[in-house]
């Protein structure tokens, strides 16, 4: 059986149909989701892909966030339907109040494209399940607003209660507190990054891996555990 | 109190200069001059009408018969790369110049359209939104071919590194393409940047993209049916970038409006991306019989080209133009450059279709006309007729000009002044017997800004948007993935050298298609086309001129000796302050075909205890060099010879030895020659090596410096696991490459080169990768 | 005709980092006295009648739900411009 895996496509989204692909090379069914479409045809799972929504006019995801799939999908989320966003995903994810916090321009003012070291720190999640815990991936991160950004108090609870689902290491390319790079939520379903597995996913196409050109496939497993998940489910 | 009335949105007479009354007020006297035209051009004008031209018309004519859109001097060069052309180069050309971009057929149904533009003026006046807007219009041309377009390009010029005004303007081109590129979701796939106080008051930004399309799909911006409408869809028209022509609106034709302009043009991605997708979807549904984009000239091109090109006419009510600002003048909304903006001939039948897929996306349109059973553009304001004219001799019979040309009265001298007589006839001093003084020229050459690592700036640009990106910078060419299935795919350099053209604008041609050539080559594809982008001084200079006229004959000889035909380009003049123009930069970009990307060729050594070769011959050729350069500030001689019948078989060579699996890593040598290659290969992965000079000494009767830093043509460093060494060698030997072990690779984390330095690794990356982080971050 | 301004600012106690950055090159070009520098947005509401009290209700709410986002932003001031 053949799981559906939603892929939502907004004005200005960018990484949609390499997201689709990344699905279908774990072995799912990529459905594209339009964003004025509020229907979710029964997928299984959805992923918030990145890109320049509404080219992030007022604030980075803010426009998407009010998109009548989003009515959807926040219903969805808050009934246990896995949830992924990636980079602007991410930021409609916190925009939606399905993740806490913000993201804002980064430190250093510039765009960065780099092939990002990540230490993964939660392994509970439909999207982690096939990882190790503290498993050191590289996956590519390119953005501008990639700087997390939260109150003491919600870094504190996000610390103390390990919803913190993605660090970086050696490098924090945008000035994110606490080195955090992806959450997840409190009931694990729902998670949010920066980076983007996405582009980690076919060897050849991926980050240079030591020994080998482009050969970085360490996103791959964030869709084969979804799929996992479902198996299981 | 009402002290301001709405302007209504209907029509309201104003005083626009109509046909009508240019016919019976032929002593007018209009501002041609202020606008471009020269006495003779206004007189035939109005041979052509036979009477007056309006002001609108005025306004079309001036700036379509401009140097930038009619390309007036530059017209009768460039028609010898149509004409220098065999059959067999025009075999896999699905069209060529003179359409938006070329396209040509790789293979398996598939066709791939590519093209090079500038920028330069707008950036250096404001250098965000000018490099932004110029990678907006190179990607509309290249989707108005009914391609989605998949990579893009840049070739950017700035002036010396430590002047102020180099930082302003670096940052607002770099920031420019990032944001205009990046929110289109199109990979940057290499290019190149260079430093030379030559460009100080004239950088230049030039921008390619290309585009993958089925056979099918192929878009032409030509209007033919009678009765099909014309329709101008994208951003509502406004303001932008109507500069000169602002002139008119002060005029006292129209005394509605505001009469003060900007001359920039605003550019905004997301509009652009949406409008790709949103076309990509009317291309596929099939409701559109033309298409042009709307650049330069906005929509006085557009309508005047359609026509022109269709063979048939138009009629077009300009008032139905969607505008962001009600105070436009006629003249204005046809000039305006307002950017992401389409203009599409569409059939009757298809209107209903076409309407729901740009109300799907959002993208606002308006029926502004209709093509017609006549030679003749007629546009009317309301009820007024405003202009009345046959189209091709808006678009495409506009002046022709013979420019004088005249031998410079340096070149002479500048061609004797060799690095072996400058320096008062000593010639330019060479460490040869001070090894640690060669190493120290090596550091100080590669971390020198045109040779330093470039990241600081591609780092801001992503490689990775579309998952099909098999190589990108540093290597040697970017290569993008077309089939997902079979692996087809493309790969495209670009390369321009303005010392070797200011010494020999003919060889300097040659050298920059042979460079690209060879950068194609060394990735695994086959070249196929090329573009241009030929930035020059003014033609008004007959020294410029002359070197105008021997860059394109030498890049038109070199495409018939290569076999590989020009399928479009750009001229930007007038690269110019006061009297000093800038090196002759004619920038030539290759594309190539790979039959699977899965073979490419990374550029640098990945493996340990590989032997290292050196294909070529080294020659002592350091005039124009990066040596002469940042060691000695000297620029005299003449540049290295290019030999492009070697070239291709070169080329053939490591085709053959790819497709063999015996190449692990091929990197050509060029600006700063074996030192430069040496290093980046190092530098690619983290893998070191062993190199030795002596037998390239022995065997080409060169010193060490030549050896290090000569810039000889038709050069590779090849690593190839020692299993293969046999087969490889023999290959190349067969085909008459000379090849040369010259080192192994080695996983100590240094870089030797013998009897000359022993670097370590991250030391080297430091002096390498640090310098423009150090300059401008 | 008249417009309901809503301003817009990065909480106080949360990083602005374009601020800082404009602080930074202010100070290079010599204006040492500026202490610091915060960015915010203006959002005009344009209408085409006249505004009323209820508008301005409205106005703060629009404010505070989709023209800031809470977790980061603060409504600093809801006025009407005739």
């Amino acid at each position: 059986m053949t799981f559906k895996i939603g892929v939502v496509t907004f004005p200005g989204t960018l990484d949609d149909r390499d997201a689709q692909r990344a699905v279908r090379l774990a072995g799912g069914e990529a459905v594209p989701l339009w964003h004025a479409d509020a229907n979710l045809h029964k997928v299984d799972a959805v992923v918030l892909p990145g890109g320049f929504s509404y080219g992030d006019y007022l604030r980075c995801g803010a426009i998407a966030a009010q998109a009548p799939v989003m009515e959807s999908i926040i219903k969805a989320a808050n009934g246990g339907l896995p949830v992924l966003g990636i980079c602007n995903g991410f930021q409609v994810l916190v925009e939606s109040h399905l993740l806490p916090g913000g993201l804002i321009r980064n430190e250093k003012q510039h765009f960065i494209c780099r092939d990002q070291t990540l230490v993964v720190e939660n392994v509970n999640t439909p999207w982690t399940n096939q990882f190790q815990l503290n498993q050191e991936i590289v996956i590519p991160l390119k953005n501008g607003e990639g700087g997390y950004i939260a109150t003491e108090e919600t870094l504190k609870k996000l610390e103390g209660e390990g919803l913190i689902a993605f660090r970086y290491k050696d490098v924090n390319p945008n000035g994110s507190m606490h080195d955090i790079a992806g959450l997840r939520n409190e009931r694990g379903n729902v998670v949010g990054l920066m980076p983007h597995p996405e582009h980690a996913v076919e060897a050849g196409f991926g980050p240079d891996m030591p020994g080998t050109m482009r050969s970085g496939t360490d996103g791959l497993k964030f869709f084969t555990s979804v799929l996992n998940s479902l198996v299981s489910a | 109190m009402a002290l301001f009335k709405k302007k209504k949105p209907e029509f309201v007479p104003s005083g626009v200069d109509t046909t009508a009354n240019a016919a019976v007020t032929p002593d007018k006297a209009l501002p041609y001059a202020q606008l471009g035209l020269k006495d003779d051009e206004y007189a035939r004008i109005q041979d052509i009408l036979g009477r007056r031209p309006t002001a609108s018309e005025l306004a079309m004519y001036s700036v379509m018969w401009s140097e930038h859109c009619s390309y007036k001097s530059s017209k009768m060069y460039l028609r010898q790369f149509g004409e220098k052309v065999t059959d067999e180069m025009k075999k896999d050309l699905m069209v060529g110049m003179g359409e938006n971009a070329g396209v040509v057929d790789i293979g398996e149904g598939w066709a791939v359209t590519f093209k090079v533009e500038s920028h330069n003026h707008p950036s250096y006046i404001e250098p965000f939104q000018g490099a932004a807007t110029g990678v907006g219009g190179i990607v509309r041309d290249i989707l108005t071919m009914g391609a989605r377009p998949i990579a893009v390009m840049d070739q950017l010029r700035f002036g010396a590194p430590e002047n102020p005004d180099t930082a302003r303007v670096v940052h607002g081109v770099v920031d420019g393409i990032s944001f205009y590129g990046n929110c289109l979701g199109l990979p940057n796939i290499g290019g190149e940047t260079v430093f030379d106080k030559v460009y100080q008051g004239n950088p230049l930004v030039n921008a390619l993209s290309v585009g993958a399309l089925r056979h099918e799909d192929l878009k032409l911006a030509k209007a033919s049916n009678p009765g099909d409408l014309v329709i101008l869809f994208g951003a509502r028209t406004g303001a932008d970038g109507i500069g000169g022509v602002s002139v008119l609106a002060s005029e006292t034709f129209d005394s509605t409006g505001p009469s003060r302009r900007p001359a920039v043009q605003v550019g905004d991605p997301f509009a652009e991306k949406v409008l790709i997708e949103c076309c990509l979807e009317l291309y596929h549904a099939q409701v559109v019989a033309g298409i042009q984009d709307l650049g330069g000239a906005g929509i006085s091109c557009a309508t005047s080209e359609l026509a022109s090109n269709g063979g048939a006419g138009m009629r077009v009510q300009l008032q139905h133009v969607l505008k962001r600002d009600e105070t436009l003048t006629p003249e204005e909304i046809l000039m305006s450059e307002s950017q992401e903006r389409m203009m599409g001939i569409v059939p009757k039948k298809h209107l209903k279709a076409f309407e729901a897929i740009v109300n799907k996306w959002e993208v606002e349109y308006s029926v502004i006309g209709e093509v017609i059973n006549e030679d003749r553009l007629y546009i009317n304001w309301g009820e007024e007729e405003i202009v009345n004219v046959p189209p091709r001799t808006v678009a495409h019979d506009g002046p022709v000009y013979e420019r004088p040309v005249a031998y410079p009265a340096y070149q002479d001298a500048l061609n004797a002044n060799n690095v072996h007589v400058a320096a008062h006839g000593h010639g330019l001093h060479r460490h040869n017997d001070n090894g640690s003084e060669l190493a120290a020229q090596v550091v100080q050459i590669v971390s020198s800004p045109n040779q330093a690592d470039k990241s600081w700036i591609t780092d801001q640009y992503d490689r990775y948007v579309g998952g099909n990106t098999a190589l990108a910078q540093p290597d040697d060419s970017g290569m993008i993935r077309v089939d997902e299935k079979s692996g087809l795919g493309i790969a495209l350099a670009t390369d321009a050298n303005g010392r070797y053209c200011y010494l020999d604008p003919y060889e300097g041609a040659k050298l920059a298609l042979a460079e690209a050539y060879r950068n194609v080559a060394v990735g695994g594809a086959k070249p196929m086309a090329v573009t241009n982008c030929l930035n020059f001084g003014s033609p008004e200079n007959p020294e410029v001129m002359w070197q105008f006229k021997q860059a394109t004959a030498g890049l038109a000889d070199g495409c018939l000796e290569l076999g590989i035909p020009v399928t479009g380009g750009n001229v930007s003049f007038y690269n110019q302050t006061g009297d000093v123009a800038i090196h002759p930069t004619p920038v030539v970009g290759v594309l190539g075909v790979i039959d699977d990307v899965a073979r490419r060729i990374p550029s640098g050594w990945q493996d340990e205890g590989n032997n290292i070769y050196l294909l070529g011959v080294t020659k002592d050729e350091l005039d124009g060099s990066v040596w002469s350069e940042v060691i000695h500030g000297h620029l005299g001689g003449r540049p290295p010879v290019v030999n492009l019948a070697f070239e291709k078989q070169l080329a053939e060579a490591i085709a053959a030895g790819s497709e063999q699996g015996l190449i692990a890593s091929a990197h050509d040598l060029s600006e700063a020659g074996l030192a430069q290659a040496v290093v980046e290969c190092s530098l690619r992965f983290g893998m070191g090596a062993r190199i030795w000079l002596g037998e390239i000494c022995e065997r080409d009767g060169v010193d060490r410096t030549a050896a290090l830093f000569s810039e000889s043509t038709g050069r590779v460093l090849v690593s190839v696991g020692r299993e293969d060494d046999v087969k490889f060698v023999g290959l190349c030997e067969a085909r008459g490459i000379p090849v040369l072990r010259i080192g192994v690779t080695d996983n100590s984390g240094h870089l030797e080169i013998q009897d000359i330095a022993n670097w370590n690794l991250a030391d080297l990356a430091g002096a390498h990768k640090g310098t423009l982080a150090e300059l401008f971050g | 005709m008249p417009k309901i301004i809503v301003e817009v600012m990065p909480k106080e106690v949360l990083l602005d980092p374009a601020g800082k950055s404009v602080n930074n090159a202010l100070h290079r070009s010599g204006h040492k006295d500026i202490t610091a520098v915060r960015i915010g947005k203006r959002i005009e509401l344009h209408f085409d009648r006249p505004v009323t009290d209820a508008d301005l209700a409205e106005a703060q709410k629009i404010g505070e739900n989709f023209l800031s986002n809470a977790v980061i932003e603060d409504v600093v001031s809801v006025t009407v411009q005739n």
